[in-house]
């Protein structure tokens, strides 16, 4: 029989299933297919903090979103094309987000009375009408994958197990996706059980076949590759660019890593993954807690290494005393947080934006602390190295704020060319710095540099330069213990001054404004620059106008911020939070920002998001603004 | 009692390693002016921290090695300003977190040798969680934990080795909280090195450093230290001449453990046999018992549980009786030697510089290219 192939610019297509049905590893080979493929992407995973919730029900749903396109695409897309769900519940937690005519896969094998109840539903909607507004393809994938398998003689709980690989068989079908990555794959991960890895590949194979066979899907989809800039790719998760932008940060700085780290999600992969690299001399403590994590960095940092510390919100808070240690000493130091759901223990799976006034402000004291923040999960690796580039350079505690979203979901990376990574000079202090009124020379930790304000880095093991530091307050200079209150006072301006000074080294900032004539300005930072580019790209295709900014620093602020924000008449501040970017940005420049507020767990949703935009550029140009009449497609910003 | 071991001998137990092995050695003699720092030492006169300091600049130019490769880390409290008077590298640190930063430091280096001071409080209250666990990991470093049975610093609030009954300014009806026992603690933490010491016995006190420094792992060592001002007389029992013979408990390792005032003939009239009732260990009178009865201390035995029933002799009130020395002194691989050798052997299998090796492994994964 001849399909018909059709052309499509985009798909956002989402797995769904119970926890125990593969469905991470299901969307995470698809989105390899469709990487290697030549789409750009963007993915979306989703999936409960229980690792086993009870089989079948609501809570156990998880599932991964994946968004391909033949153009550049910025976010993991608001809603699904296509859903696939391998079991009631499945169907259920997610028909919410499906827009009328959306295309619906599902394992009817589930669909008994017993789990049709577990999800709450009190008749089989494969079997009245209440599905008709979708396209709806009830196939049995489990019975079938079972079919498949039975030459490998596995128990029949075994044999359903490989449902996923003929689900996505299936869908790789569907979307032409070049299948040999994923046969590669299964091959070595399942190299030391002969049966299981055979299952897998004959299920996957037979899912495609099925597709090609079959009458119940009767067209084939194209989506081309998308024009990228020359270079090598791979799909990058922001939790393994991150890994790498450490790996890479000791490369450049010759510091070995010390990573002191307690297990807390959605943090724990970067621990995970650092423990593999041992060979760049990377050391991975895994400490009884947070404050001993983060101590034993800084111990390691001032014996010389580059001290880095993962962790999500509630662990920052356990850390807040010793990273006061840290300023008050002026170490270099990594502070990672990858945040997550708060207040308290919170969504630890979901994503949140709203630990950023922790950062800036938790602590006691005046203890100012350098913040930068990756936007997307590739840049996780560059934001890494330049939090490295802040922490040596000043000698100071940087915080980096990941996110749910950056950590676990992925983009394609244009992997950098060494030579263009930047180099950082430790400069370990060797000499004597200080010359005492008899003559004799001293080493004074305190002593600063004129342009950066940074303090020696004085290693133990270097003769002469035997120096105590603490966190009482520093006398200026040599750093004994100091209660003066003049000193005191000079101490706490100096160290805020040396943070400020980081402004000195920030390049000016990327102003987005086509043609510079737009009124209103979205202001971002971290994980929603694609919400904020697709909703912005959205405006500008209904023929309007706005700018946007992304921040990569948060304290000290690029210093031509403020002469920016004053160039626009609102300011847009988006963020998974209640505003806490806004309440900066008033306090500092005066300015009447504008928060648009979600702390649902998700990342923003582009169309929304737009309307927002769109609703103040009327405001702000009075005029009437209309995106209903213009397709939603994320169109390249060309 | 008598000294054990000095930094640089050979250890007990032939082949393995010392705790300053790999510490770059000084080929000049030191003196303790040398680890004297410019800082005017400020404890309340009288104060036990002052001995300890004295004996600590006094032993550290006998371990020989050179001072910039010494570390001294501390935590909160009086005895945590120790730090400030060596002219060695130190951090005076956070309350409590001392462990976890020289766990830090030794782990990075071995090149160094890492010290810890700490107090009760310091070490039992608010950082009991990383003495244990340095403990339980077996990471190389020396721990003094100055109990003077009190908060000092904060003046004079009951601490976790308080007796119960305490009175103190948080405490006017007396302290209801039962007191930990240090070495019974860093015994049940697996300490691989534990030890008790009195800051006025500065003999005892050099001969347990010493023994401590040559031990490779966490050396844990209570000094039992005088505060004059917020608990003065804590150690009346087993400091006074009169007292101290029936009050100090002497462990020398190989020795029969005996002790108490003197017969006629010159001879301790007590010493410590098993207790069948109870299964651990009590004092009896050496005359009713018979010299053979006596229990031989055996610091090296891997099993800890006859030097956790001898640190229960220890009066858990007012201390009218403790034992004194090493309870314990076993090898076990530490843990920043392991985490150093996994790394050196990861670093030999892998071949090309680290720049190759970089682009290696982030160009690694399915990659494609576009022209
Ligand atoms: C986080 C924190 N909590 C409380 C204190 C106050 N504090 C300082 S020292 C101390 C107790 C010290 O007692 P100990 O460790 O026995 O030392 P000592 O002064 O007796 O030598 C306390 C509660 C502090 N510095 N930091
Ligand atoms: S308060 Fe006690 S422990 Fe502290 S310095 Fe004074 S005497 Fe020493
Ligand atoms: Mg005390």
């Amino acid at each position: 029989m001849t399909k018909q192939v059709k052309q499509l610019d985009r798909v956002i297509i989402r797995f769904a299933g119970d926890s125990g049905d593969g469905m991470q590893l299901t969307g995470d080979r698809f989105t390899q297919e469709s990487a290697v493929f030549g789409n750009d992407l963007v993915t979306l995973p989703n999936f409960p903090a229980e690792i086993r919730a009870p089989q079948g029900t609501l809570p156990g749903v998880s599932s991964f979103q994946v968004h391909f396109a033949d153009h550049d695409i910025l976010t993991a897309g608001d809603a699904p094309d296509v859903l696939v769900a391998m079991n009631p519940a499945a169907l259920r937690a997610n028909l919410g987000d499906l827009p009328k005519g959306a295309t619906i896969i599902v394992d009817s094998h589930d669909f008994t009375a017993r789990n049709l109840t577990k999800a709450g539903y009190t008749a089989n909607p494969l079997e009245d009408d209440s599905l008709a507004e979708f396209a709806l393809h009830t196939v049995d994938l489990t019975g079938m994958t079972v079919e498949a398998v039975k030459q490998f003689g596995l128990s029949r709980k075994d044999a359903a197990r490989a449902k996923n690989m003929f689900a996505l068989g299936l869908l790789s079908w569907m979307y032409g996706r070049p299948i040999e990555s994923t046969i590669a794959f299964l091959t070595k991960r399942f190299a030391k059980v002969a049966d299981i890895r055979d299952a897998n590949i004959t299920a996957f194979k037979a899912g495609w076949n099925f597709g090609e066979t079959t009458e119940t899907f009767v067209v084939s989809y194209e989506i081309k590759p998308a024009p990228m800039a020359a270079g090598t790719y791979r799909n990058i998760t922001g939790n393994l660019a991150l890994s790498y932008g450490l790996v890479a940060s000791s490369v450049q700085s010759g510091l070995p890593v010390f990573l002191g780290s307690y297990p807390i999600t959605p943090a724990s992969d970067i621990l995970h993954e650092l423990s593999k690299h041992k060979s760049f001399g990377v050391t991975t403590f895994q400490a009884e807690d947070e404050i001993a994590g983060i101590g034993a960095a800084i111990g390691a940092a001032f014996a010389g290494s580059l001290g880095v510390t993962t962790t999500s919100g509630p662990g920052i808070a356990l850390k807040s005393e010793a990273i006061g240690l840290a300023v008050m000493t002026e170490l270099p130091l990594l502070v990672i947080d990858v945040q997550r759901g708060g207040p308290s223990t919170g969504l630890p799976t979901k994503t949140e934006q709203a630990d950023l006034l922790q950062a800036m402000f938790g602590r006691n004291g005046e203890a100012p602390v350098p913040i930068v923040a990756p936007q997307s999960p590739g840049d996780c690796f560059d934001a890494v190295l330049e939090a490295t580039r802040i922490a040596v350079t000043y000698r100071t505690p940087v915080l980096l704020l990941s996110d749910g979203y950056l950590a676990n979901g992925s983009e394609p990376w244009k992997i950098p060319d060494i030579d263009d990574l930047p180099a950082i000079d430790p400069d370990f202090a060797t000499a004597a710095n200080h010359a005492l009124q008899d003559g004799e020379s001293d080493f004074w930790p305190y002593l600063r540099d004129e342009t950066t304000l940074a303090r020696p880095w004085a290693i133990p093991g270097t003769p002469g330069l035997e120096h105590r530091i603490g966190g009482l307050e520093k006398g200026d200079g040599h750093g004994n213990i100091s209660y003066d209150p003049a000193n005191h006072d000079f101490m706490v301006r100096t160290r805020q001054a040396k943070v400020d000074r980081i402004a000195d080294s920030l390049p000016p900032l990327e102003v987005d404004d086509p043609d510079g004539e737009a009124k209103v300005l979205v202001l971002g930072w971290g994980s929603t620059y694609g919400p904020i580019g697709a909703g912005c790209r959205r405006v500008r295709k209904a023929g309007y106008r706005v700018a946007q900014v992304h921040l990569r620093h948060l304290n000290p602020f690029p210093k031509d911020l403020g002469e920016i924000l004053s160039r626009y008449d609102k300011v847009l501040i988006p963020e998974m939070n209640l505003g806490q970017l806004s309440m900066l940005i008033r306090a500092r420049y005066l300015v009447d920002a504008v928060g648009y507020n979600h702390v649902r767990g998700l990342p923003l949703k582009a169309a929304d998001l737009a309307v927002a935009i769109g609703n103040l550029v009327a405001e702000a140009e009075g005029i009437d603004v209309d995106l209903t009449s213009t397709p939603v497609a994320e169109e390249a910003n060309k | 009692m008598t000294p054990t071991s000095t930094g640089t001998e050979e250890l007990p137990f032939p082949g393995l390693r010392s705790g300053v092995e790999g510490v770059p050695t000084n080929e000049e003699p030191q003196t303790g002016k040398e680890y004297t720092s410019d800082q005017e030492v400020r404890w309340c006169p009288g104060c036990g921290d002052y001995a300890v300091l004295k004996a600590v600049q006094g032993f550290l130019p006998q371990l020989g090695l050179r001072r910039e490769n010494i570390v001294f880390v501390s935590g909160i409290g009086c005895s945590s300003r120790f730090p400030y008077y060596l002219d060695t590298y130190g951090m005076h640190s956070i309350h409590g977190r001392a462990p976890s930063i020289a766990t830090g430091i030794a782990t990075a280096r071995e090149d160094l040798s890492v010290w810890v001071v700490t107090g009760d409080g310091d070490a039992l209250s608010i950082g009991g969680n990383h003495l244990i666990h340095a403990l339980r990991r077996n990471v190389n470093m020396t721990i003094l934990l100055f109990n003077n049975r009190i908060y000092g610093l904060t003046k004079g609030q009951y601490s976790p080795t308080s007796e119960a009954g305490k009175i103190t300014k948080s405490t006017p009806m007396g302290s209801v909280d039962h007191p930990f026992n240090p070495v019974s603690l860093a015994l049940g933490a697996e300490g691989s090195f534990v030890a008790r010491t009195i800051d006025s016995d500065r003999k005892h006190l050099t001969s347990v450093l010493s023994a401590a420094a040559a031990h490779r792992g966490p050396s844990f060592v209570e000094i039992y230290q005088n505060c004059p001002i917020f608990n003065d007389g804590a150690f009346d029992a087993i400091k006074n001449n009169d007292t101290m013979a029936d009050a100090i408990i002497p462990l020398v390792h190989g020795e029969p453990i005996r002790f108490g005032m003197l017969d006629e003939s010159g001879n301790q009239t007590k010493g410590l046999v098993r207790d069948p009732a109870t299964g651990g260990v009590k004092v009896a009178e050496i005359a009713d018992v018979g010299h053979d009865a006596l229990l031989v201390h055996d610091a090296h035995n891997p099993d800890p549980t006859m030097a956790f029933a001898i640190s229960r002799l220890t009066d858990s009130g007012y201390l009218n009786q403790s034992p004194i020395g090493i309870f314990r002194q076993v090898e076990r691989p530490t843990y920043d030697d392991q985490a150093r050798g996994q790394i050196s052997s990861a670093r030999e299998a892998a071949p090309g510089t680290p720049t190759q090796r970089l682009a290696g492994l982030i160009g690694g994964g399915d990659t494609w290219t576009v022209v």
